[in-house]
């Protein structure tokens, strides 16, 4: 039975050891592996087989690649971030950089195993870095508590792989975005050691996906944004008029009530006030007593108000394995990478679905075409903004449109600068026409959901 | 007391939503046993640790070797401790103060030639990289006990899982996609008042856009059926004159051009699933004709003396229909007052009732064959293997090939290829293995030689990715099966990390 010692005298117990151990065996790269260490990974670099690449030539060399240069980043430090530090720093990787811009939260322990109560509050890059590189001999994770959008391709550019445990599409796009960026083509070729193969993971209460992204070569995030689910949003009539479900009755508190009856002043919602929440909930409750529906709890009202997305350490262990065995693939050419789309689901047994994603020939992230945009001279430049926001394919979330005209940069729409946004709201109700576009003009649209401006091609419909 | 209450639906919030406070009870009132503490091992049981299982034991006779060692669980305790079993409980220990551990270091072997009751006590048994002998036993004493045995074992770039358990009822299994139960074809009493009170020809126009969806629907669909004799809209041409019906019924300004009401576009958009039709899914069918159902005894579950009220309901009250799940909330209440029970049991409150009641659509039972079944001449199921055989993609070959290694170990007390001088000798050895095996079960199928040469490349290598994903895999079954939530596998899981691809066999 395991002794009754303190949580946090018995860590440092072993993060004492570890260090010891570290030292004794030397505390330089090859110094800490003992023996046996690399087995299970020597197996699949040095031994031929019938199954491996065609490029895969068994090796010595390879495993002491992966020790002392094969550089990957990991991009976000949560429920995947963690499996993704653990496996690869258990599969031999061990110059990693890890980037997240969150501080640990309590709601995380039931996943994110590199962090204790404790540890709640400080950023969790650096904790999940410290927590690999203390009990991890000879790994060396470098954490950034940033933004991605914080660096520049000089930063990207020194990565051989880059795997993304993200949350949000809005990065996923970015990432993706500035990896295409980094591509070099000459004379129309792809250049492939411009290519920075990015290996992506989601997941989603018991759903999941791993696909393996080669930018300029296969489907990126873009191409395939369609496959991404819509968030769930009740139809109106429903919430006001006929609700049957919970969620229906905290919909009508936070839609309906909230704006109408300010009891805050004039505040916006805020899913992390538990005032507000109580306030919503208990008009929900109200709602539902009237309806007979039973279910609205407070846990529920959070999770809707605050669209929450339920989360276990299962999926995310599994996901981020598959992740992590696609960047051992990629960086030994051991076996075939994931061809390259994973879809997984465990709610009724396991399943798991694996197919091509197909490139989009006109993607506006990687397909270099400069994007169709089919308006007549009439329309307002209001409907050029829905487009670009509502298109299934391009979903942009507050594009800011800037041309050309007489030789000079001009804006024409940008919301996310208050003074700018009211300075260019008229052009709003300006048809294209009278703003002087012309026929063939091109419009450049930058977005949060990319690095780079996207151009478009203003074509004049009858 | 209150504040640790409060700090553990903070610390495990993400997870209630999936499976409610009752579930997270279940998972903290269990004690699962995990025999080895492999990386594989130590991966399943940290991701029922994290989760904050009550309990858990490790069973590992083993003492840390190089190769363990660089599971991070094992690494630094492994110093003081060379113990495995101790090393991974304190390590896995840390992740959540809430869960106790416990170690045995002992093999499950000499636990079943002392003590096999020692198994009894556990809610689940995980057991993995076992022996096959070993493996067979166990599961031959579990199988007696009724204790649900899950096998895993990862081997070089293939993950297996097996499930052993007789029978699993399912009442909430949250399917993906559980349709409404709108009953338009039967409306209730109730809700036909309901309907009748509106009228949509003489209503303003703020009440006509107002009116929900399901209200419309059910309007015009009395309107079909008194213009067809009776019948519904049945195959998609008449689906389309329907949704042409009700489109017809949005109101036009005063130009003819239609409004804007989402009512009328939402209702259009439902139809198809609004007219399925109501009736018992065959699977719930199935269940009242099995034989649990039908001969209820004081010994007879729960979950059986619940399903044959419902039945009885079915057939009575219900008038062929399961009581109304309570999707429009008007009807919930009544139909439940019909369940009757015979002289029903302490253990059934009126909770219980209700839930089974909201869940009648979805149960679901899940029995798999003992492994003695899996494993006799006589049983063994030749035709899910030589049909699955037949597809030369199929994961099936990874499954023979464990059983040909499993061989190969009994034969020679290791596995093929562990070091590199035997890989080239060890694959005529093992591929007398795969022969014998295929001889011993008579099965007709054809085995390539590069498997056999993968299998001895692979050394018994346990690469942690792969460790990883069974860990994840199985974590999540076995709190499928003690929460009694979500549906189980059934009943052997192969991955295959080369493609990663996977399948589910009946074995």
């Amino acid at each position: 039975m395991a002794d009754a010692e303190e949580p946090e005298k018995k860590r440092r117990r072993i993060e004492d050891l570890t260090e010891k151990m570290a030292v004794d065996g030397g505390h330089r790269d090859s110094g800490c592996d003992w023996d046996g260490r690399w087995n299970h990974v020597r197996k699949f670099l040095e031994r031929p087989g019938p199954f491996t690449h065609p490029d895969f030539e068994p090796s010595t060399e390879s495993l002491q690649f992966l020790l002392e240069t094969c550089k990957i980043l990991v991009i976000g430090a949560g429920g995947l971030g963690c499996e993704l530090l653990k496996n690869l720093a258990l599969s031999g990787f061990r110059l990693i950089h890890v980037v997240d811009m969150d501080t640990i939260d309590v709601s995380n322990l039931n996943r994110q195993f590199l962090f204790r109560p404790k540890d709640v509050g400080r950023p969790k890059a650096e904790v999940a870095a410290d927590f690999i590189n203390s009990r991890i001999p000879g790994c060396k994770v470098v954490p950034h508590f940033k933004k991605i959008q914080d660096f520049d391709e000089s930063f990207y550019r020194q990565f051989h792989i880059i795997v993304c445990g993200l949350d949000s599409i809005i990065a996923r796009r970015w990432m993706n975005g500035m990896l295409i960026s980094l591509l070099s083509y000459e004379d129309g070729v792809l250049d492939p050691s411009s290519i920075i193969p990015l290996i992506d993971g989601g997941t989603e209460g018991f759903k999941g996906n791993a696909r393996v992204i080669l930018p300029g070569m296969t489907a990126c995030i873009d191409c395939t944004l369609e496959l991404y689910p819509p968030q769930i949003n009740f139809p109106m009539c429903t919430i006001a008029s006929m609700p049957r479900l919970p969620e229906h009755c905290i919909e009508y508190a936070r839609i309906l009530q909230w704006p109408k009856e300010k009891p805050f002043g004039d505040t916006s919602l805020d899913g992390d006030n538990p005032e507000h929440i109580q306030w919503v909930f208990d008009r929900a409750q109200e709602r539902a007593a009237e309806f007979n529906i039973t279910g609205v709890t407070y846990r529920l009202t959070q999770g809707v108000v605050k669209r929450i997305i339920p989360a276990v350490a299962s999926t995310n262990a599994v996901i981020a394995a598959a992740c992590a065995t696609e960047v051992f693939k990629i960086a030994t050419s051991a076996y075939i990478p994931l061809n390259n789309y994973l879809v997984f689901n465990d709610v009724d047994g396991l399943y798991t679905y694996t197919f091509e994603a197909e490139r989009k020939e006109n993607c506006s992230a990687c397909s270099q075409v400069p994007q169709d945009l089919q308006f007549p001279p009439s329309a307002k430049l209001q409907e050029v903004l829905e487009y670009l926001t509502e298109n299934a394919s391009l979903q942009m979330k507050s594009p800011a449109i800037t041309t050309t005209l007489e030789g000079k940069n001009k804006t024409l729409y940008l919301q996310s600068v208050k003074s700018i946004e009211e300075r260019t709201r008229p052009n709003l109700c300006k048809t294209l026409k009278e703003l002087g576009l012309s026929d063939g003009q091109e419009l450049a649209v930058a977005d949060v959901t990319t690095p780079q401006t996207v151009l478009f091609k203003l074509n004049f419909t009858a | 007391m209150a504040a640790t209450k409060a700090s553990k639906e903070q610390k495990y919030d993400r997870q209630l939503r999936l499976w409610g406070d009752h579930g997270q009870e279940t998972l903290e009132n269990a004690h699962v046993c995990l025999i080895n503490a492999t990386a594989t091992g130590t991966e399943i049981l940290k991701n029922l640790v994290l989760p904050g299982i009550g309990a858990f034991t490790i069973v590992d006779g083993h003492t840390v070797s190089g190769e363990d060692k660089r599971n991070v669980f094992a690494l630094t305790l492994a110093l003081m401790l060379q113990n495995r079993a101790q090393a991974a409980t304190e390590l896995l220990q840390e992740l959540n103060s809430d869960v106790s551990g416990n170690f045995v270091e002992e093999s499950p072997d000499k636990l079943l030639d002392n003590d096999p009751e020692f198994f009894h006590r556990f809610t689940i048994v995980i057991g993995v990289q076992l022996p096959e002998s070993t493996c067979l036993r166990l599961g031959s004493v579990l199988w007696s006990a009724s204790v649900p045995f899950l096998v895993c074992k990862t081997y070089g770039l293939i993950g297996y899982m097996r499930l052993a358990v007789q029978e699993h009822t399912v009442i909430e299994s949250h399917p993906d996609n559980a349709l409404e139960d709108l009953r338009l074809d039967q409306p209730f009493g109730e809700f036909k008042n309901h309907i009748q009170s509106y009228d949509l020809d003489s209503m303003d126009k703020k009440d006509h856009s107002h009116t929900p969806w399901i209200i419309i629907v059910a309007k015009y669909l009395e309107k079909w059926l008194s213009e067809h004799n009776g019948q519904p809209p049945k195959n998609y041409k008449d689906k389309e004159a329907f949704r042409q019906l009700i489109r017809e019924g949005i109101l036009k300004n005063e130009n003819g051009v239609p409004e804007d009401e989402e009512n009328f576009e939402e209702a259009i958009k439902n139809v198809n699933t609004a007219l399925n039709p109501t009736k018992v899914p065959s699977a719930v069918e199935d269940l009242f004709n099995s034989e649990q159902c039908k001969n209820i005894t004081s010994q007879t579950p729960d979950f059986w003396v619940m399903l044959r009220a419902v039945k009885e309901f079915v057939h009575n009250e219900g008038n062929g229909s399961l009581p109304v799940r309570g999707t429009i909330p008007d009807m919930i209440a009544d139909s439940q007052k019909f369940i009757n029970l015979q002289n029903p049991p302490e253990s059934i409150s009126e909770k219980d009732i209700k839930l089974f009641c909201k869940n009648a659509s979805f149960l679901r039972v899940v029995r798999c064959r003992s492994l003695t079944e899996e494993y006799s001449v006589d049983s063994v199921n030749k035709d899910e293997i030589t049909s699955c055989m037949d597809s030369p993609d199929s994961e099936m070959v990874f499954y023979l090939m464990l059983r040909a290694v499993d061989r190969f170990y009994q034969q020679h007390s290791r596995y093929p290829g562990v070091y590199n001088y035997q890989v080239e000798e060890d694959i005529s050895k093992l591929k007398l293995c795969v022969n014998g095996l295929l001889q011993e079960y008579s099965l007709n199928v054809n085995i390539k030689d590069d498997y056999i040469h993968e299998f001895c490349r692979y050394g018994a290598a346990e690469p942690h990715t792969v460790a990883a994903f069974l860990g994840g895999s199985a974590a999540q079954e076995a709190i499928k099966i003690i929460s009694h939530q979500f549906v189980p596998f059934s009943n052997t899981f192969i991955y295959n990390a080369m493609s990663q691809t996977s399948a589910t066999l009946q074995l």
